[in-house]
């Protein structure tokens, strides 16, 4: 069996992934898919977290993650063609009329 | 195979949060078949009621203490006042919102159901015993308050404020999530009081230490970016100035509050053996804070930006009650700081909503010269909004920030209410600059502000609660002692 | 405990191997000779018809987003038929109420005209 600090270990390195997404990439898609895989990197740690401990608790808990960021990436979405309509761009820095 | 047994449910511990649910599920519907456009004012009213009815239902469960859910919802005193709190504030919301949504052209009926879906979260904060209920306290929350910034569509700071909340809000989303899995992890439970058992009970070792501080670190980021702590402060300013002034007003305190409040749990129930790791960073994220917000609102000539600055710095006073939850005085600052800074802020957006016109945006300095001559009432009522936001006596801010000050000083962190006085003396510069141009100056031709029944209701209440609470405190105080006895300890 | 993989490893390198080796040899000794018909793109010989990065009407979006939510909603009814029999009447009402809730967001979207094909 692969030992848990593996994935522990590759789920650490898919959310590093993520946060360099985040804060470098400027188009907003790009942005919510770097979201996803943070998120998506905590559902491989509680996994790999609940089957070392034998307990579906933290598998209950990755559906739950999983209906959050589809109802915040529905939400982001329609934001976006939102914003588009108004501005025609999807990149975050040409959408920055406020300043102070 | 045996049958799985489904943990009993008590509904009654939950009943505000239920009917505030279940009547925004109701109030969504009605509202789609039943009201016609144009009318949607109505849908405003209802909702206001079915604030009223979730706090009425809350009163006879004063007293009560339990849990439910298999523990992961709790009620007790601190959570049940707390509800009341954050109903007030959704009530006063919808009626400052009344008016304000058909004179911008945004008014929809979907506007009135959101606010509730928000509070719900609220509650949900102030009552969840566990992390993966907070999770959903704090995205119910969060999710609504994205869709009402980017309200004021198709205006284009709107869109651009939600756009700027979502990508920061689901960010530290990822952190809040990552930090319950390696929290788990560590301790193979996300129950607060079961975390917090399991660290007491046996010495952790390194590697579950470590998983412990990890996820704890990470979710006290994802705490600092809802609740707007320096360093993770700088969407505040944007944000609020961008989205519709309700749901700014709204947004200041209920966001503060609910995930404060939440703060207040899982510091004091999971994790307060750590308390050796988490209170110098927090304490460092509190000193910050303050001078971050009053020293940043000092250089605001737009007085919604201001008020937004000025919400930072508030956030740390806030935090001043929350880091001494320990002790009795903690939970009572909090609660007592919470109510004052909602009643002053609240009405202080409230005389912002009544000086915006339509499609123009007078939030300016200069909007607000000689007021007092314009509207005098209304710049009294800002007088006192802006003398209990500074914290002058005799306004509810002084007793409040006065209670905060105290307990950080006697809970053993004196330097931070040393930092506290200092910046409150900072503070008291940039607002009482807005009342010397209401009362100093002479008015420059601007029309005179619209101010309707709602929006009345809205700033006598606050003025008459801020001062009211200012002069004869001791029935607040007394309810707020007792609501904070069950977590003490 | 990794001993089984060895061949998969192996294999895995050849494979890497081999794609590194072909694409630097057709690199290095391919001659280039560009013409406009051999950069056009590649539409199954036919003649190229239009850009190939299209828009597509912003109307997906909506029933993209509606699908989303729904179907990872549904996935709470997986465990559910799982230990259904296990759950009891209980467990029936308890989906019961999850399912209204989804029923008053599928109402409303109906009602809004969000699934309305114009």
């Amino acid at each position: 069996m692969v030992p848990t600090s593996y994935y522990v270990l590759l789920s650490a390195i898919l959310f590093t992934i993520g946060v360099l997404g985040v804060l470098l990439r400027r188009n907003a898609i790009v942005i919510f898919m770097a979201v996803e895989l943070m998120l998506n990197a905590a559902n491989l740690a509680l996994v790999a977290f609940a089957r070392e401990r034998l307990g579906v608790e933290a598998q209950v808990i990755v559906f739950f993650v999983i209906t959050v960021a589809a109802a915040e990436v529905a939400v982001g979405l329609a934001l976006l063609v939102a914003i588009f309509r108004t501005k025609r761009t999807a990149d975050v820095d040409e959408v920055s009329t406020l300043k102070g | 195979m045996d049958a799985l047994t489904i943990p009993p449910v008590d509904l009654g511990l939950i009943a505000p949060l239920l009917v505030v649910v279940t009547w925004a599920t109701g109030l969504l519907l009605v509202d789609t078949f039943f009201i016609p456009v144009g009318r949607k004012k109505l849908t405003g009213y209802l909702a206001i009621a079915g604030l009223v009815v979730a706090g009425l239902v809350g009163l006879p469960l004063w007293g009560v203490s339990g849990s439910t859910f298999g523990g992961m919802v709790r009620l007790d005193p601190f959570a049940l006042t707390l509800t009341w709190v954050f109903l007030l504030i959704g009530i006063l919301s919808i009626t400052m919102s009344l008016d304000y949504l058909p004179r911008q052209d945004i008014e929809q009926g979907e506007y009135y159901p959101l606010i509730m879906f928000a509070v719900s979260g609220m509650i949900l904060l102030a009552q969840g015993a566990d992390l993966i209920v907070l999770f959903l306290g704090i995205e119910t929350l969060s999710i609504t308050l994205y869709i009402l910034t980017g309200f004021a569509y198709p205006r284009l700071t709107s869109e651009e404020a939600a756009m700027k909340y979502l990508v920061l809000g689901a960010f530290a989303a990822g952190f809040f999530v990552y930090g319950i899995a390696l929290i788990f992890g560590a301790t193979g439970s996300t129950r607060l009081s079961e975390i917090g058992a399991y660290a007491a009970d046996r010495d952790l070792g390194d590697t579950n230490l470590t998983l412990l501080l990890g996820g704890a670190a990470m979710v006290l980021i994802a705490f600092s970016f809802k609740a707007a702590l320096a360093p993770f402060h700088m969407w505040i300013p944007d944000v609020y100035q961008g989205s519709p002034t309700p749901v700014a007003a709204f947004m200041s305190v209920g966001t503060k509050g609910g995930a404060l409040a939440a703060l207040v749990r899982l510091l004091f129930e999971a994790l307060p053996t750590l308390n050796a790791y988490w209170l110098p960073v927090l304490a460092g994220l509190t000193a910050l804070t303050m001078v971050v917000g009053n020293l940043g609102a000092i250089a605001q000539m737009d007085v919604k930006r201001m008020l937004a600055y000025s919400s930072i710095g508030h956030a740390g006073y806030v935090m001043l009650g929350v880091m001494v939850a320990g002790e009795q005085r903690g939970p009572e600052a909090f609660i007592f700081y919470i109510l004052v800074y909602a009643l002053s802020n609240l009405g202080a957006f409230a005389v912002l909503i009544a000086l915006e016109h339509q499609g123009e945006e007078a939030w300016q300095l200069d909007d607000f010269a000689g007021l007092y001559q314009r509207q005098p009432l209304l710049a009294v009522a800002m007088a006192i909004f802006m003398f209990s936001l500074a914290g002058v006596p005799p306004t509810a801010g002084f007793m409040a920030k006065f209670y905060a000050l105290t307990a950080a000083w006697e809970g053993g962190l004196p330097w931070l209410a040393l930092v506290g006085v200092l910046t409150s003396a900072i503070a008291a510069f940039f607002y009482l600059r807005v009342i010397i141009r209401m009362f100093m100056t002479e008015p420059e031709g601007e029309p005179a502000p619209e101010l309707n029944r709602g929006l009345t209701i809205d700033i006598v209440v606050a003025a008459a609660g801020t001062i009211i609470i200012g002069l004869i405190p001791a029935p607040i105080f007394a309810l707020v002692e007792r609501s904070a006895v069950a977590l003490g300890g | 405990m990794l001993e089984p993989y060895v061949p998969v490893l192996i294999l895995f390198l050849i494979a890497v191997f081999i794609a590194v080796f072909v694409i630097t040899l057709s690199a290095l000794l391919g001659p280039r000779r560009s013409t406009p018909r051999k950069l056009a793109p590649y539409e199954s010989g036919m003649d190229p018809v239009g850009p190939a990065i299209r828009r597509i009407p912003v109307k997906f979006y909506v029933v993209a987003m509606l699908f989303i939510v729904f179907d990872i909603e549904v996935v709470f009814f997986y465990p559910f038929a799982l230990v259904f029999r296990q759950l009891g009447p209980a467990g029936l009402v308890i989906m019961g109420v999850f399912f209204v809730v989804l029923l008053v967001g599928f109402i409303y979207e109906w009602k809004k005209g969000a699934l309305r094909w114009e």
